[in-house]
């Protein structure tokens, strides 16, 4: 029963949910304890939603963990207080928390398609928690799930449950994680990057659900995110996190307003970058109704036309499955064309990567998203920017050492990293190697493929500042593919949409995005989230009239 | 979104290749600096034997089933031969073959099983396929089968055992392979031109190095036990060659008589199986990248 009164105050608006005061965080690494958070207070007000920004590497999951008393292996809580609901969560016995977890207290994951285990339906999944906690029988729980679905504007919410989960898409899936959450009606849901593996079109989606359901039900939730532009759509109030300090807080209009710290300042700046578009009129790369399939089976890309002036810089942007990545595979030879041609410097390359000679190779480079698998981590940077030196231009000895330090100049990091393995750098500066491997082979060409998407905004602003400079110095082109739209408006002078395989449309920046849009172009461009609070209400209003 | 900060980390001074083994070894449990000293010992034994061991192993000194005494610490077998010389002996032959074994098991099932991870296609499933078909048949009957047809010689012995052994090797080294050969650096490597000996030796080996050295104690445990399971079974290491197994074999009468000698040899097996077993826990405890928290 005393629980039970406890409950009662709980759901009381504008009580005090959570109070945290002086949270310190430490992990271990390297045979000692660090500090993650460096004692942080947060308060939550029962159907308030807070959210947590900051780079990575900022405390914003562990913080945000710890508001259920969790805190991930290798960590532990070295200090302050936790309370949930009046109850002190570190004094709280594991079997305590056990219960609290999942129906008093939910978490939304980064990647739905990790969480879920393949081998079960979705539904079994979604009201377990439920079931085990006693709040209702399978038969209530399965109804309810099911009325959840359809708030969530799941399609067909009477039989979607009945998938498994590589049978939904990863929109859905994620709202259907959001279902299972909500399942017990927690007080409290954990939102740990919940759209940032989602398309842009697919995330406006989410959290107008998202958002939704957490008014319906007057829950409060903590919102994980390093997009300040989705947290600007779903929060009441924002902190911003450094290096485990609390930087700024403050009332999310009042804080996108005006923000009072420099660091705060300084992510709001950020993309004030933008390149002047300009036609060129020497074409290095053109790609002719360009036609593949993986395996002979569906076609990929289905008449693809490109073309990519010298010196210049064509974005391919389009949502996953678009067939983007699949066209720098097909002008690199590693998935040969199966119909039309493509054109290097006025000369047809073979389809095949094998039938290519070195030279050609040479000309054409690549610079992946994930630096961390695209380095080998055995390798040292010497070995890894020394192979393409020595390989295409047989430079050797003192020689090749003095190229590598004059790369790693170029690319503003200093001689001292020639020694160092890829563990040993940051996100940003491996990812400065990658291009320095590219640059190294002294390419026409270099197809970027997301570089800066698995990057922090502000090291995201340096490498592609570092992108630019390097064009201008070395006459590069470069085909960039990208989801950001925020990263075209920086970088690009033609933009190329892709849709489903096909061009939707290619021109300059300044034609593609202003009006008139061709409809996917439309929505694309409409669902890249804004700074302004309001910029998801009035969408959905626009789409809804 | 959790990685450390990096930027802000000072630069870390190299070690050399001495100082880093010396720090390694100091952060070693002790379990480990046990089987490292076992092992180290075994080895000596193996390589000085003939100027460690008091007899030969094949010398006739003084009656059969003699006890133990100042002259013959762990007495005299069913001939009259010392036992701890026979003991010392046995150690060279027994972990010579059983090295050999896996080292050519290794060469064998490693070199097949990186190729076809790295190309794949038909000669994949073929080698894949047929390696599940040999896995099929329990090893010891199958090597039995196969000594009894090829006939009794220490070269069929190691022959037979390695290409038996080598299924399972094929498949820890393809599978390895295979993750890392999808990784973009690989990829990359590719692109640049890079012909197949350089992906294989300089992209994709150096990243499977961890398991598969685990892999060769564990190989290396398994392949004595089933030499000594042979040769007790009388089908191994012939005699007059001193070795654990049959010397477990010739002794086991012994026992019933409250004598220690056939434990002496079988001690022997034990104590390299766990001494080893100790190390490659330790090595795959420090390359898993699992913390050690204390």
């Amino acid at each position: 029963m005393k629980s039970d009164a406890k409950k009662t105050t709980a759901r009381v608006k504008g009580s005090t949910l959570v109070e945290m005061k002086g949270v310190k965080i430490e992990g271990y690494s390297d045979d000692k304890w660090h500090p993650i958070i460096k004692g942080i207070n947060l308060t939550l007000k029962r159907g308030e939603v807070v959210g947590l920004i900051g780079e990575s590497g900022a405390g914003k999951s562990t913080l945000g963990l710890a508001a259920m008393g969790y805190t991930k292996p290798g960590c532990r809580i070295s200090g302050g207080s936790i309370h949930f609901d009046g109850k002190d969560l570190l004094a709280a016995s594991r079997e305590e928390l056990r219960s609290l977890w999942g129906s008093r207290i939910a978490y939304v994951a980064q990647s739905a398609s990790a969480s879920f285990n393949p081998a079960h339906h979705l539904m079994d999944q979604v009201v377990e928690s439920a079931c085990n906690h006693g709040v209702m029988d399978r038969e209530a729980a399965e109804k309810d799930a099911r009325d959840l679905y359809k708030r969530l504007q799941l399609p067909n919410p009477d039989a979607i449950g009945e998938r498994y989960p590589h049978q939904v898409s990863g929109g859905q899936l994620q709202r259907i994680m959001t279902a299972m959450a909500m399942s017990c009606r927690p007080d409290l849901i954990i939102f740990d990057e919940p759209t940032t593996a989602l398309d842009v079109t697919t995330q406006v989606e989410v959290l107008a659900a998202m958002r939704r359901i957490v008014e319906e039900f007057d829950t409060a939730a903590i919102y994980i995110t390093h997009d300040l532009a989705v947290v600007a759509q779903m929060a009441h109030r924002i902190m911003v996190l450094r290096y485990g300090n609390l930087v700024e807080e403050n009332e999310t209009r009042a804080m996108l307003k005006k923000p009072s710290q420099d660091y705060t300042k300084t992510l709001w700046a950020v993309r004030k970058l933008e390149k002047k578009e300009s036609k060129g009129a020497d074409i290095a790369l053109s790609v002719q109704a360009v036609d593949a399939s993986y395996s002979g089976m569906m076609k990929v890309l289905e008449n693809v036309t490109v073309r990519l002036p010298r010196g210049r810089t064509v974005s391919v942007v389009g949502e996953s499955g678009s067939g983007k990545s699949t066209l720098a595979r097909a002008i690199t030879g590693l998935l040969p064309i199966s119909k039309g041609r493509i054109e290097f410097n006025g000369k047809v390359l073979p389809p095949r990567l094998q039938d290519r000679d070195r030279d050609t190779l040479r000309r054409i480079q690549m610079i992946y998203q994930s630096a961390d698998t695209a380095l080998n981590p055995r390798q040292t940077v010497r070995d890894i920017i020394g192979r393409p030196v020595e390989f295409y231009l047989s430079y050797t000895g003192a020689k090749k050492d003095r190229r590598i330090v004059e790369l790693l100049e170029a690319i503003e990091l200093t001689e001292d990293f020639i020694d160092r393995y890829p563990g040993e750098l940051s996100g940003g500066q491996k990812q400065r190697i990658s291009i320095a491997r590219a640059l190294a082979a002294e390419p026409e060409l270099i197809i970027c493929d997301e570089v800066t998407s698995a990057l922090d905004q502000i090291v995201q602003e340096e490498i592609l500042r570092l992108l630019m400079k390097l064009q201008k110095d070395n006459n590069l082109s470069y085909l960039f593919i990208t989801h950001d739209i925020a990263t075209v408006r920086a970088i690009s002078d033609e933009i190329v949409v892709m849709y489903k395989g096909k061009v939707v449309q290619q021109g300059l920046k300044s034609e593609v995005l202003n009006p008139p849009y061709p409809p996917y172009t439309e929505l694309l461009l409409s669902s890249v989230p804004q700074m302004d609070p309001d910029w998801l209400t009035k969408l959905l209003k626009s789409r809804a009239a | 979104m959790t990685t450390e900060h990096v930027d802000i980390r000072s630069i870390r001074s190299r070690r050399t290749w001495w100082q880093g083994t010396v720090r390694l070894l100091k952060s070693a449990p002790p379990t480990a600096i046990f089987g490292m000293a076992v092992i180290a010992f075994y080895f000596f034994c193996a390589l000085f034997a003939p100027w460690i061991a008091p007899y030969s192993e094949s010398e006739i000194v003084g009656k059969a089933y003699e006890l133990p005494s100042a002259a013959h610490w762990f007495g005299l077998d069913q001939i009259g031969r010392d036992t701890l010389s026979r003991v010392i002996f046995g150690a060279r032959n027994t972990i010579g073959i059983a090295l050999l074994t896996v080292l050519i098991s290794f060469s064998i099932g490693g070199s097949l099983g990186i190729y076809s991870a790295v190309t794949r296609g038909w000669l994949d499933t073929i080698l894949s396929r047929f390696v599940d078909i040999l896995m099929s048949i329990p090893v010891l009957i199958f090597a039995l089968m196969l000594l009894a047809m090829a006939g009794k010689s220490i070269a069929n012995l190691i022959f037979i055992l390695a290409v038996l052994d080598s299924t399972r090797v094929f498949r820890l080294a393809r599978n390895t392979a295979l993750s890392v050969a999808v990784q973009d650096f690989v990829e990359a490597a590719k692109l640049r031109g890079e012909k197949l000996p350089w992906i294989v030796f300089r992209e994709i080996v150096p990243n499977i190095l961890p398991p598969l050295i685990a892999e060769f104690g564990l190989r290396f445990c398994f392949v004595f036990l089933t030499i000594a399971a042979l040769s007790f079974l009388g089908v191994g290491i012939q005699p007059p060659t001193a070795d654990w197994g049959s010397m477990v074999a010739e002794s086991k009468t012994l026992i019933t008589f409250g004598r220690p000698q056939p434990l002496i040899p079988a001690a022997a097996i034990a104590l390299l199986t766990v001494a080893v077993n100790f190390v490659v826990d330790w090595f795959l405890h420090k390359t898993s990248g699992l913390r050690d928290e204390k």
